[in-house]
This record gives C-alpha cells, structure tokens and sequence, in this order.
C-alpha cells in the first residue's frame, strides 16, 4: 500500500469539443461519446486498452439508470471497472482522482473520464419552476427559483460585499482578464470578442449584484481525458501529466442551512492536495480555477490559500491573471468565457492544464514555467468543491 | 388557470415529514425543530438529528419560531426564471436567519429593494397564497 497516490497516475490523452451555444441534433451521449474517442486518439491507445470509465450518473437520471453499460455499448469500449461520479462541477477534477485511485489499486489499467452537455435551445432554461421535487426545494422553488445557480452566487456576492467590500468594479477584472485568454484560444466561445471592466459593469444586473458579464453562459459540448498508472504513461503520444495530490471538500447539500456562505468548500480539498504533493500554493505556476461566477474565483482563491479571506478583490488587481501575466489563471479563457458545457466545463479545465503541462497551448501557451498547475472544480452553490495539483515529470 | 383560484407559482409538494410545518403555516405559526436528545434547532425539516455526535432518530420536535430574525443574505431578481414570477420581477429572494439559528428561503416584502441590507432585523409576514398553502414571508422592521 502506497503512502498517498502522489505522482503515481498521468493524464495521458485529452479530447475537448469547442463550447457552442447549441448543437442541434446531437445529445449529450453523442458528445461525450466524441470527446471521448478524441482522448483515446490523443493518448495513442485502442478502444480495447481502455478497461475502466467513470462517467456522470446525472446523465442517466429519467432513463432507469446504468449509465455506464449503455455509454459502453454505444461506443463499442467495455471495460472491466466502471462507476460514476456525482461530484457536479467538481466532478473534472474529481474523476481524475478517483481514476488515479482505480489505476493504483490494479481495477484498471486505463479509465476513460468524461462529460458531454447538449443544450435545447427548446427547452426552458429554469430549475426547479413548478416543481418541488426534494425536500429541500420544497422551501426554495415558492419563493422564485433562479435561473441556474444565478440567485445563489448573487447572494454569496451580496453577502461578500457586506463582509469585505469588493463589488462588481473589483470583481470584473476576473472577466476581463479571462477574456483575454480566450481571445487567444479558437476553441474558446467568445475568442473572437474582447471585454472591458466597462462592459462588464455596464451589464445588466441579472440577480443582484452580479451583471450579466460575470456569470456563465450554458453551452453544448464536451469533454474527456484518460488517466493511467505513472508507469504505464512512459513513452506514449504525450508527455504525461503527473496527478501529484487531490481532495474534495463538502460542505453542504444546499447554500441556506449549513457555515458561512461566502466559504468556499475548496479550502478542505486544497489542504488535502497540497499536503499529498509536498508543495505549496507559493509553489504554483498556472491556476486553472473553476470560475461559474466571477465571485466563484474569488473565494476559491481565498479558501485555496493564494490570498487571505476577504482580499481576492484586491489580489486580482495586483497581479495579471491572463496567460502572460504573472498569475495565469484559466489559460484557455475559463468557462466564463471558454464555455460552460455543463458538467463539461470543469472537466476543461483539467485538460487544460493537461495542454499547458505539454506547452502544447499555441497562441496561449504560458510563456513561463507549467510545471506545477492547481485546479479546482466546483459543484452546486459551494456544495461540493474539488483540487488538484498537476505536474510535468520536473514536479516530481 | 388552476385550481388553486389562479395562483401558478410552484407551491410546496409537502412530504410527511414537512407536512406539519405547512399545517402550522396555515395557521400563521412559524415553526422549525428541535432534537430532545442534543438540542440542535433544525431547518429544514427532517426525521433523524444532524446535529455534531447526534444520532437521534425521530428525536426532532416541532417548535415555534419568535418569527423574528435579521437578513443573512438576499439577491434582488431581474430574471423570469419560472414564468409565474414575470410580473413580481425585480423580486427579493432572501436567506433569513431566525433568531433561533436556522435558516430559511423567503422573499422579503413591502420593501424597496434600495432600503435594504444585510443584517437588518425582520419579522415573518404570512402570504395566504392559496387555501391549502401560507408561505412565511419576512418585512423589515422598523
């Protein structure tokens, strides 16, 4: 039994499909079916290496389950391990982890990981309108539901404000900063659209106080990446990506009830991940943060240990985020303006640092070193919240 | 048109253990619960204790609430997310803590948006919406 799984599995194939408002006439099986057979392409393997897959049970929700032996099926790939992951948002990252656990307790040699979102530009875009399914939304949806997690991050926001300060004039540069990353990377949805802190103060309100130009958009799309055991990513296609540390933290099933609102559950996770690894958050090259929210990026950055509670609206002035500043963060443009495929969104940012790692990122390849990245992942409104530390075979 | 007199926002679909609440709600009670074995005030409703090295089982009652509380959190809605709420928009969706210690979703009312804060002090209000449901609603104090 190892001590901790600490440089002992790779990410060693990645496959992305760009963020797009819709795309009709695929479903989310089809693109995460394309995503996947990108990845396995990427690393240089065939259907028949993989032998394991970990995939997002809320995908088969409504269709009597058992997801994973349809996506098995569907693909022509049937491993010998399979489960799923129900970690939201934070499931990119928390995918990784459980498959380097898999890989180093001999269940698998190679697990496919992935997530796929198609959007219906029919269908309504509310949660939780006329239906009070959950003992929980039972005491939300009588009240006005929100338009995703719109209402709850407004309300982190809020309070943010009154504890600390920081409004949307601080915020924005989270937006602007992002932007410019995405304006150099094609497979961004917004690579061809600039921003400014003006645009994005002068957006309307959505839900008080954030403005429309700090909250995602929902995309169709998806995303994949196949981790294997240290030994086994020798002398394949790509350089592997060591998974150097990892946690994830809960907090709480809904953002009333339980803590602090304006904690972000990241903090238990970052801990975890950086005592596994050795390093620090000092030590860190590249963030790729999971940023729903402009305010998402700011306590995570807080809670991961980069900034002290309640000053990311300043930190964010004092440094460059963009991929040639000296703190890039989210590289790719961040699903702020990259794209929120679902679920799929954080699973980009986990194969971005796959990408940056490589210094395979063309026109928003981080000029300096991307041999230690942090990234997070984030599910429900600070419910569940995930971290890992990335490296190249010098992290080791 | 439903049922329910034309009112077609989402209402509660009370299970068994919530139902009690509803019914005080009827009849203007604000209650939440509380473990007999630790004495955690609990909201929302449950039947078994999440109290810190609690593990009761059907060992949460059912208290009043002061109604009394102050504005943890609140957000001022400029989005239709269910089309029942078209009219209402901006709307005030707000997490109020009760002076008991739990929190709960409302909507604050009879208020300009613009005049409130967090921390301010409110009072429930009760919305008969229809004759089966009472939503517990909050009013700053003045």
């Amino acid at each position: 039994m190892v001590e901790n799984m600490r440089g002992a599995a790779a990410i060693i194939g990645i496959g992305e499909l760009k963020p797009e408002r819709t795309r009709p006439g695929r479903d989310a099986m089809s693109l995460l079916a394309e995503a996947c057979y990108l990845a396995i392409q990427d690393a240089g393997l065939k259907k028949a290496d993989i032998d394991g897959m970990i995939f997002d049970p809320e995908l088969a929700v409504g269709s009597g389950g058992g997801y994973n032996p349809r996506m098995a099926e569907y693909m022509g790939i049937y491993p010998t391990w399979a489960t799923g992951c129900d970690a939201q948002g934070a499931a990119g990252v928390a995918m990784a982890l459980q498959a380097a656990a898999y890989v180093n307790a001999g269940l698998a040699n190679y697990v496919l990981c992935g997530m796929g979102a198609a959007v219906d530009p029919g269908a309504p875009r509310a949660r939780g309108g006329g239906r009070t399914e959950t003992s929980t939304s039972e005491f939300q949806a009588p009240f006005g539901p929100t338009v995703g997690a719109n209402g709850w991050y407004a309300m982190i926001a809020k309070r943010y404000e009154a504890l600390y300060g920081a409004t949307v004039e601080k915020r924005a540069k989270v937006s602007v900063d992002l932007r410019y990353n995405a304006n150099h990377n094609p497979m961004a949805i917004f690579h061809d659209t600039p921003l400014t802190i003006d645009d994005v103060v002068n957006s309307r309100v959505i839900s008080d106080p954030l403005h429309l130009l700090e909250c995602v958009m929902p995309c169709a799309g998806g995303c994949s990446f196949i981790v294997t055991r240290a030994d086994l990513a020798q002398n394949l296609a790509h350089k592997p990506a060591y998974i150097l540390g990892g946690g994830l933290g809960i907090l709480r099933g809904n953002l009333t009830h339980v803590g602090e609102i304006t904690e972000s559950p990241v903090g238990r996770g970052a801990r975890k991940a950086f005592a596994m690894s050795g390093y620090t958050p000092a030590d860190v090259q590249v963030m790729e943060i999971y940023d729903s929210y402009t305010i998402t990026v700011m306590c995570e950055l807080e809670e991961s240990g980069f900034c002290e509670k309640g000053t990311a609206g300043d930190w964010i002035q004092e440094h460059d985020l963009t991929f040639k500043g000296d703190r890039p963060l989210n590289t790719h443009g961040g699903q702020l303006s990259y794209g929120q495929a679902s679920t799929a969104g954080g699973c980009a940012q986990v194969t971005e640092a796959v990408r940056q790692i490589r210094r395979d990122g063309g026109e928003h390849q981080v000029p300096g070193a991307t041999d230690l990245i942090y990234v997070t992942g984030s599910g429900g409104a600070f419910s569940q919240q995930s971290a890992m530390l990335l490296g190249s075979e010098a992290s080791l | 048109m439903t049922s329910d007199g034309g009112y077609n926002k989402p209402l509660p679909d009370p299970s068994f253990v919530s139902q009690p609440f509803w019914d005080a709600a009827k009849e203007h009670r604000l209650t939440f619960q509380r473990c007999r074995l630790c004495g955690t005030n609990v909201f929302y409703p449950r039947d078994i204790c999440p109290g810190p090295d609690c593990f009761g089982v059907g060992t949460l009652e059912w208290v009043e609430s002061s109604g009394k509380g102050t504005v943890y959190s609140f957000t001022v809605s400029y989005q239709p997310a269910h089309p029942s709420f078209r009219d209402d928009i901006p709307y005030m969706l707000a997490i109020v803590e009760l002076d008991e210690g739990p929190r709960m979703n409302t909507n604050i009312i009879n208020a300009d948006p613009k005049d409130v804060a967090i921390g301010m002090q409110v009072e429930v209000v009760w919305d008969d919406v229809t004759p089966d449901f009472t939503l517990p609603k909050f009013q700053i104090v003045d």
